[in-house]
């Protein structure tokens, strides 16, 4: 689950082509550098972010990106949610594993960025679409 | 779109990614590079990504599938200049980047396509002076 208070309003950003997934990348890096996210830590979090990002527009259909500052007691950090009225994923667990696609890719997105972050949430419906959120903590 | 340039030097081709790529941008890069490495006959392909501050899996991909091309073009790739927290983050996404030679910068790795070269007994043919009927 996601914990903590927003801080500051939240920037979205329209996901529709591969140009948008540079964008979010871009929005991404910036936020992380305002909440002073350690090097290693900004490059994990904007590597997830791209391939949530991806994700959201070749599997949901395209979407958006919403990216708040958070805080939770001392620690600050940014929290990401990435949202589609796409199809949604049948089987959750499947999706989560290694290895697994259906869009010729690898196979990491989802579970690679899940390893990248240090919360991730996961809501799906099948014809609906899917909201999946990150967040990443300053130490 | 943009288009990343590559430039030859000798037989071998540079190419420093200096924007962050969109996946067309990569796709449309690895057409050029396999094009250009018909066209000059280059046994070399160094990809510099001193540059990029993320490889994501798509990015990885691009990467090990330029290495198989050049590879089936009788090139050797090798991936230049990644940063240390980018590494950090490759190895915990889960990507291993498949039939890809890295090493630190250029000159590291012309230095490595130069020795494989010579290892693969290719080079005399490319030194005037090398006498291929002299004895050591």
């Amino acid at each position: 689950m996601t914990t903590g208070l927003d801080l500051g309003t939240p920037a979205t950003q329209a996901i529709r082509s591969d140009e948008d997934v540079v964008r979010v990348r871009q929005l991404v890096r910036t936020t992380a550098v305002a909440v002073r996210l350690s090097l290693v830590d900004q490059t994990k979090l904007v590597t997830a972010a791209s391939e949530l990002a991806r994700n959201t527009l070749i599997y949901g259909g395209g979407g958006s990106a919403e990216v708040t500052t958070v805080a939770d007691g001392r620690r600050r950090g940014v929290r990401i949610v990435f949202a589609d009225q796409g199809p949604g994923i049948p089987d959750l667990d499947l999706a989560l594993t290694d290895g697994y696609t259906t869009g010729g890719g690898l196979g990491l997105g989802l579970s690679g960025a899940r390893r990248l972050v240090d919360d991730f949430d996961i809501k799906t419906a099948v014809g609906e679409g899917t909201a999946i959120t990150i967040t990443k903590w300053s130490r | 779109m943009e288009r990343v340039p590559i430039l030859k030097i000798g037989d071998i081709l540079l190419v420093s990614i200096q924007v962050d790529m969109s996946d067309q941008t990569a796709i449309q890069l690895q057409e050029d590079l396999a094009e250009r490495i018909v066209a000059t006959g280059c046994h070399g392909v160094i990809i510099d990504i001193t540059a990029l501050d993320i490889v994501d899996s798509f990015v990885g991909r691009m990467l090990s599938t330029i290495a198989s091309i050049s590879k089936v073009l009788d090139a050797e790739t090798v991936v230049v200049g990644m940063r240390p927290a980018v590494a950090i983050t490759l190895v915990e996404l889960g990507l291993s980047l498949n039939g890809i030679r890295t090493a630190l910068n250029v000159e590291r790795g012309m230095e490595l396509i130069a020795a494989t070269r010579a290892d693969d007994g290719d080079v005399a043919f490319d030194d005037e002076d090398a006498d291929p009927t002299a004895t050591p």
